[in-house]
C-alpha cells in the first residue's frame, strides 16, 4: 500500500506521446508527414554540416549553373548554392511556424474558451471582432498589416499571426461550449472554483487536441502564405534564403532555367504537404474515442 | 425513526423559484419563461435524509441544483445555517462552498476524464485548504478508503473504473471538504441494479460516521422509500405533498402521489393482480405554460371545479404532513375560494 510497492508508472504524457507517434507511424501517409517534419528540423538543427557552400556568398563568374558540377540543384542568378540556400531556408520556414503557432495557440484558446465560457455579452463582443478578421481572405489580410507595418520577416510573422487566430478562437469556443455544461464543470464550480480556474483547469485541456491538430493543419497555409508574402516582397527581405522569395527571384529565368524555381518549390510542396497529413494522421490519433484504447 | 423534536433545521428553502428565460423574435425580446422551479417551500433537518421525488422533467434536478447554487434563483430564499445564500455573490459563495456539496446522476461526466483519481478528489483540497502535497495524498487516501476504493487506483484514469467506482470516486470528492448537506442527484439511476444497493447502502454508512444531511433526489420510489425519512413529491415545478415516509407511503393525500405510488411494481404476483393502478390521462403540462389553477388539474381524477380557477396553497394538513390541493382544505375555505373573484 505504500508508494514503495506500487509499480513505477511513466508518466501519462509520456505514455501518451509515446502512443501517439506509434499511432502516426502505422498509416503511411501520416508516417510520411512526420519523417517529413523530422527531417525538416534536423536540416535546420545542422544546417551549417548539410550545406555544401555559403548561402549568401555570390560568385558571379559561376551564375545559373544547371545542378551537378560541385552545386547539387546549380546556382541562382548571383551564382549562389541553391542547395545550400534551401538548407538554410528550413531556418527561416521553421521560425515562421514555431512563432506564429506560439502566438496563435494561446490567443485562439484564451479568445475562444472566454467567450464559450461566459457567454452573454462576451461572447457577442469577442466572436464579432473574430467574425470581422474572418470576413478577409488570410493572404489580403496580411498583405495589407504587412503593407501597414513595413515590409520585413518579422512584421510578416506578425501579419500572418493576427489572420490566423480566428479559425482558433471559433473552435475552442465551439469545443467550450460542449463542455461548459458538464457535470464536472458543475463540481468545480460546487468547490468553489472561480471561472478563470475552471477555464485553465478544466476547459483549455479538453480543448487542447482539436486545437493542436487545427494548428498542424494550419502550418501549411501559414508556410504558404509566408512563401506568398516572400514571393510578394513583403516577407523576408533578400538576401536571406526564404523559398518563397527564393521563386520570386527565380521567376524571371524561369523558362531557361528551371532549376531555380523548382527546388524551392517542392520544398514548399513537400513541407506543406507533411504538415497536412500530419494534421490528419493527429485527428485520428487525438480522437477521444481512441482514448479507450490507449 | 428520525428524531425530529431535538433536530435543527439546516436548510430551509422559502418560496424558491427558478424560471428560465424565452426570448424570440427579431428583437430577441423575452417572451415568456421556462417555470423550472416554482415557488417551492420545504426544510431539511439536520442528520435527516429528505427525498426529492417526481416524474422526469418536473424540476426536481434543477431544484437541487438551485439550492446549491449553481442557478442564479429567480425568487425566494435559501437559508442554510441560519444565512440566505439565494443572493450571494460567487465570491460569497466559496466560502460557504464546503459545507455543501453535490453527488451527479451521471458518474461520467461528472468527473473529468483528463484528471486522475487522485486529481478529481484533491480538487476541492486545493482550492479550500493548503495541505502540503503528503498531508493531501494523506487525505485522499482516507477518502478513498472510506468510500471503499482501493488506494492503488489513486493514479488511474475514470475511463478505467466501473460505474459503481465512478460514483465512490464523485462521493469521495463530495466528501473531500467535510460538508454538512449532500443534494444526491439521483446519484444511482445510471446504475446497475446490483450496483445500486451498494451506493445506496454506502451513502447511509457515510451518513451515520460524517453525520451528513443529504437531499436525495430520485424517481425511483421504492429506493426513496428505504433511504429517506421524509419525502416530498414533486409536480410541474411544485411540491404537491411533504410528509414524513410512512404516512406519505401509507396514506398519501394527493391526488398525484396516490398515481405515483400505484405505479409501483408489486413484487408479489398474486398482491399484483389485486392492485389496483390510478392512471393518468394525458401528458404533463409545458411548464412554460402552466395551466391556471392547480398545475396538475389537466390530468387529476378527482379534478373539481375551483382546481381551474385557483391555485392551491401549500399548508399543513395533518401534523407534519403538507399538501397542495383543494380536496384537503376544510369547507370554509373551499366556499371561499368559490366565491372569490
Amino acid at each position: 500500500m505504500t508508494a514503495a510497492t506500487q509499480p513505477r508508472r511513466m508518466p501519462q504524457s509520456l505514455i501518451a506521446l509515446r502512443n501517439i507517434l506509434a499511432f502516426l507511424m502505422r498509416s503511411p501517409t501520416s508516417a510520411f508527414g512526420l519523417v517529413v517534419l523530422a527531417i525538416l528540423i534536423l536540416t535546420a538543427i545542422f544546417a551549417p554540416l548539410l550545406a555544401t557552400h555559403d548561402p549568401y556568398v555570390q560568385d558571379l563568374q559561376n551564375t545559373l549553373q544547371r545542378p551537378g558540377n560541385g552545386h547539387l540543384f546549380g546556382t541562382d542568378e548571383l551564382g549562389r548554392d541553391i542547395y545550400s540556400r534551401l538548407v538554410y531556408g528550413s531556418r527561416i520556414t521553421l521560425t515562421i511556424i514555431f512563432l506564429v503557432t506560439i502566438v496563435v495557440g494561446p490567443i485562439g484558446l484564451l479568445v475562444g474558451t472566454v467567450s464559450g465560457y461566459f457567454g452573454g455579452w462576451w461572447d457577442t463582443v469577442l466572436m464579432r471582432i473574430t467574425d470581422i478578421f474572418l470576413s478577409f481572405p488570410s493572404l489580403i489580410l496580411s498583405l495589407a498589416f504587412v503593407a501597414a507595418l513595413g515590409p520585413s520577416l518579422n512584421n510578416a510573422i506578425i501579419a500572418i499571426s493576427l489572420t490566423a487566430w480566428p479559425p482558433i478562437a471559433r473552435l475552442a469556443r465551439a469545443e467550450t461550449l460542449t463542455f461548459r455544461a458538464a457535470d464536472y464543470i458543475s463540481a468545480a464550480r460546487l468547490q468553489g472554483a472561480s471561472a478563470t480556474r475552471i477555464i485553465w483547469k478544466s476547459i483549455m485541456p479538453m480543448c487542447l487536441p482539436s486545437v493542436m491538430i487545427r494548428l498542424t493543419l494550419n502550418m501549411a497555409t501559414v508556410i504558404l502564405t509566408a512563401a506568398g508574402l516572400g514571393f510578394l516582397g513583403l516577407g523576408a527581405q533578400p538576401p536571406l534564403p526564404e523559398w518563397g522569395a527564393m521563386i520570386a527571384t527565380g521567376r524571371r529565368y524561369m523558362i531557361d532555367h528551371w532549376w531555380l524555381v523548382t527546388f524551392p518549390g517542392l520544398a514548399i510542396l513537400a513541407v506543406s504537404l507533411a504538415f497536412n497529413l500530419l494534421g490528419d494522421g493527429l485527428r485520428d490519433a487525438l480522437d477521444p474515442k481512441q482514448m479507450n484504447k490507449r | 425513526m428520525f428524531d425530529y423534536a431535538n433536530a435543527d433545521r439546516l436548510v430551509e428553502v422559502v418560496d424558491l423559484k427558478l424560471h428560465f428565460p424565452v426570448y424570440s423574435g427579431v428583437l430577441r425580446r423575452q417572451t415568456g419563461a421556462v417555470k423550472a422551479v416554482d415557488g417551492v417551500t420545504f426544510e431539511i433537518y439536520e442528520g435527516e435524509t429528505l427525498g426529492l421525488v417526481g416524474e422526469s422533467g418536473c424540476g426536481k434536478s434543477t431544484c437541487g441544483r438551485a439550492v446549491l447554487r449553481l442557478y442564479e434563483v429567480t425568487d425566494g430564499s435559501i437559508t442554510i445555517e441560519g444565512t440566505d445564500i439565494a443572493t450571494w455573490s460567487p465570491e460569497e459563495l466559496r466560502r460557504v462552498r464546503p459545507k455543501m456539496q453535490m453527488v451527479f446522476q451521471d458518474p461520467q461526466a461528472s468527473l473529468n476524464p483528463r484528471m486522475t483519481v487522485s486529481g478529481i478528489i484533491g480538487e476541492p483540497l486545493d482550492e479550500h485548504t493548503s495541505l502540503s502535497k503528503k498531508e493531501k495524498l494523506a487525505r485522499i487516501y482516507e477518502l478513498m478508503d472510506a468510500v471503499g476504493l482501493n488506494r492503488d487506483f489513486a493514479h488511474r484514469y475514470p475511463h478505467e473504473f466501473s460505474g459503481g467506482q465512478r460514483q465512490r470516486i464523485g462521493i469521495a470528492r463530495a466528501l473531500a471538504l467535510n460538508p454538512r448537506f449532500i443534494v444526491c442527484d439521483e446519484p444511482i439511476a445510471a446504475l446497475d441494479v446490483s450496483i445500486q444497493a451498494q451506493v445506496v447502502n454506502l451513502l447511509e454508512d457515510l451518513q451515520k460516521e460524517f453525520g451528513l444531511t443529504y437531499l436525495f433526489i430520485s424517481h425511483d420510489l421504492s429506493m426513496v422509500r428505504h433511504i429517506a425519512d421524509r419525502v416530498a413529491v414533486m409536480y410541474l415545478g411544485k411540491i404537491v405533498e411533504l410528509a414524513p415516509r410512512d404516512p406519505l407511503y401509507n396514506e398519501p393525500k394527493h391526488p398525484y402521489t396516490q398515481a405515483l405510488l400505484s405505479a409501483v411494481p408489486e413484487p408479489d404476483p398474486n398482491l399484483e393482480a389485486t392492485t389496483q393502478r390510478i392512471i393518468l390521462e394525458g401528458d404533463v403540462p409545458s411548464p412554460a405554460n402552466p395551466p391556471e389553477g392547480c398545475n396538475f388539474c389537466t390530468r387529476c381524477p378527482r379534478v373539481m371545479e375551483i382546481c381551474h380557477r385557483i391555485d392551491p396553497e401549500f399548508r399543513e394538513i395533518a401534523p407534519g404532513h403538507y399538501a397542495a390541493c383543494h380536496l384537503h382544505y376544510d369547507h370554509d375555505d373551499k366556499n371561499a375560494g368559490e366565491t372569490a373573484p
